[in-house]
């Protein structure tokens, strides 16, 4: 059952309950935040005084991120949630150059970094069937957690009931080859920080089909080296030979 | 000697080099990589990433590609490249990995892609690689060592085992000078245009091989007082043609990669994107390629030397611009690298030529069986 969040910028007030939330279950000092970066794994976008975008791990079902990593440092869980393991990461920080939503990022003034993102509170809720603390504090409504295929439905029917106040496509339906997190945006927002490129297919498989050629193409090199070194072995004794009979 | 100044200032200036380099290395392993890079979270990978490992890797493939003339194609004659231009490889692979060593946030891990396995990345598939194929490397290495201690049995042992250890490597060259290219392949939103392709692989590989011939030729130039002059102008002048060949096949494979997804009216619209192309793809590419072709230039050895130096700056200068400035293009990010972190990219290839002049000097590396 891959769980989900769906946050709704008609229903946020922007009070920013959810980044206090969020920054308490971290451990982090409570602070206004306007960006992510590495004590801050979510934030509210002031798009205008009555209108919010919330930011967080889109927490894709094929992490771009998590197919990058060489040790499987980040993974995604069941649950849906995109987890990191800093006890295996070697740093080298090819997920934040793959994330086409540019959430992780990188403690680059400490000794001993991590990558830090948004983990859907998965040791302290998730994992154990609780609501992720920044939907657990939303006073309204406008970040709800729930089954992903079910918030989808819900955000369908909110977009037919007001097409007119909504953007009819759901942010995170598809982009990226869909993720556990939606967003639902009002018409009248024309400029967010949302990051707008990003091909409606899982970027992994990108990768995936030249890699999947890597056994053919050592046998077919193997087979090519070898017969190389054969043909060139037979055409040097051959010549040896000619020159042998030459100087008889 | 007039030289002799010249010699002494470039040992000052390599021991100041060392002394700025190791401080920058105690900031770096004490406060973090934002302290002496300007790496960020908008620009993850930055100098070190396309210079040291990148265009590193692009410029150790000399040992692959001279191996393959000698073992493979059974070129016999070229075997008095294989010591000098695998010993470049060799030193050019650790060079590598100590890049690796100080732009990894979490060096002490650089392990673990040997024990945990995701088949799904290719960085895993490009850190195995380099790690067997460094391996290779110093096995193939290893019979100046025997030569030099006079261990008759192991270098009659190693001369069977060459033939195979050749072979693996050219195999794990092939792949990860190509897998390099694949790790772009993930972000075709984040690439400039001019740069990102679906074949980045392919191309890659292509412009590696050119830059393993070239390298074989610069040692011939470098060392030519070693060689006896008639026996190597023909060899060289063959490579030199050869090279030019190689050059034509990833010249047209680009051409043809840029017309199919529309981008080729770009290349001359000369923003610095297009600038940046234009002196990685004709100037120092095309244009030298093209004067192999020619008797005149080839049949000076200075000449040809300088073809080959701009070929290989070429492609050095492509891999800096397809894994770092086209992203940064991309995206508009504001990025140049800090002062130390240039320091720290520069003296990594100086410290490798500064071990390969050193072991030349202990080490048989122009064998007199092999030449």
């Amino acid at each position: 059952m891959a769980l989900g969040i769906l946050f709704d910028q008609n229903l946020c007030i922007g009070c920013g309950a959810c980044e206090v939330g969020c920054q308490e279950e971290h451990g982090f000092k409570v602070h206004k935040a306007d960006k992510l970066d590495e004590n801050n794994f979510t934030y509210l976008e002031e798009i205008n005084s009555i209108t919010f975008q919330r930011h967080l791990c889109m927490h894709c079902f094929n992490p771009a991120c998590a197919s990058a990593c060489p040790v499987s440092a980040l993974k995604k869980t069941k649950e849906g949630a995109v987890i990191y393991n800093p006890a295996i990461c070697l740093g080298c920080r090819y997920c934040i150059y793959a994330c086409p939503f540019n959430i992780p990022k990188y403690e680059w003034k400490s000794q001993i970094p991590r990558v830090r993102k948004c983990d859907f509170c998965y040791s302290t809720k998730i994992s154990k069937g609780l609501p992720p603390a920044c939907a657990s504090a939303c006073p309204t409504g406008a970040t709800l957690f729930g089954v992903r295929e079910e918030l989808l439905k819900t955000a369908h029917q909110r977009i037919n009931k007001e097409p007119k106040k909504y953007v009819s496509e759901v942010f995170g339906e598809k982009e990226a080859g869909g993720t556990s997190v939606l967003f639902l945006r009002l018409n009248e927002v024309t400029k967010t920080n949302l990051v707008r490129n990003i091909p409606d297919f899982a970027l992994p498989d990108l990768p995936q089909k030249i890699l999947g050629k890597t056994p053919l193409v050592i046998v077919a090199l193997g087979l090519f080296l070898g017969g190389m070194r054969f043909l060139t072995d037979r055409k040097n004794k051959i010549r040896e030979e000619e020159q042998k009979k030459d100087e008889e | 000697m007039k030289s002799e100044p010249l010699i002494k200032i470039t040992k000052i200036f390599f021991i100041l080099l060392m002394i700025v380099f190791f401080f920058s290395l105690i900031k770096r392993y004490i406060f973090g990589l934002g302290a002496i890079s300007n790496l960020s979270d908008d620009m993850p990978w930055g100098l070190w990433k396309g210079a040291n490992l990148f265009g590193g890797v692009a410029l150790a493939a000399g040992g692959f590609v001279v191996t393959a003339v000698v073992y493979i194609f059974n070129l016999k004659k070229y075997k008095v490249f294989v010591r000098p231009v695998v010993l470049t490889s060799f030193l050019g692979y650790l060079m590598v990995i100590l890049a690796l060593l100080i732009d990894d946030g979490r060096p002490w891990n650089i392990f673990m892609p040997l024990i945990f396995w995701n088949t799904k990345s290719v960085m895993w598939e490009v850190a195995l690689c380099v790690a067997s194929y460094t391996t290779v490397l110093f096995l193939e290495f290893l019979p100046l060592v025997w030569e030099k201690m006079g261990f008759k049995k192991a270098l009659k042992f190693w001369s069977w085992l060459t033939p195979a250890l050749v072979f693996v490597g050219v195999i794990l060259s092939t792949l990860h000078q190509s897998s390099l290219g694949t790790l772009l392949v993930i972000v075709p939103q984040k690439i400039h245009p001019i740069w990102y392709s679906p074949i980045l692989p392919i191309l890659f590989f292509f412009s590696a091989v050119v830059v393993g011939l070239c390298a074989t030729n610069i040692i011939a130039f470098i060392y030519s007082n070693k060689f006896p002059e008639e026996k190597i102008s023909p060899l060289v002048q063959r490579l030199a043609k050869s090279t030019g060949v190689v050059f034509y096949v990833y010249f047209i494979l680009k051409i043809i990669e840029l017309y199919q997804r529309g981008f080729l009216k770009d290349i001359f619209v000369f923003d610095i994107a297009s600038s940046l192309f234009v002196v990685e793809f004709f100037v120092l590419g095309l244009i030298p390629a093209t004067a192999l072709f020619f008797k005149k230039a080839v049949n000076s050895k200075k000449t040809l030397f300088g073809l080959n130096l701009a070929l290989v700056c070429g492609i050095f200068l492509n891999r800096i611009n397809v894994s770092v400035i086209a992203f940064q293009l991309k995206s508009n990010i504001d990025y140049f690298p800090h002062f130390l972190e240039i320091v720290v990219s520069f003296s990594i290839f100086a410290i490798a030529v500064y071990l390969f002049i050193v072991i030349a000097k202990i080490l048989p590396v122009f064998s007199k069986e092999t030449t």
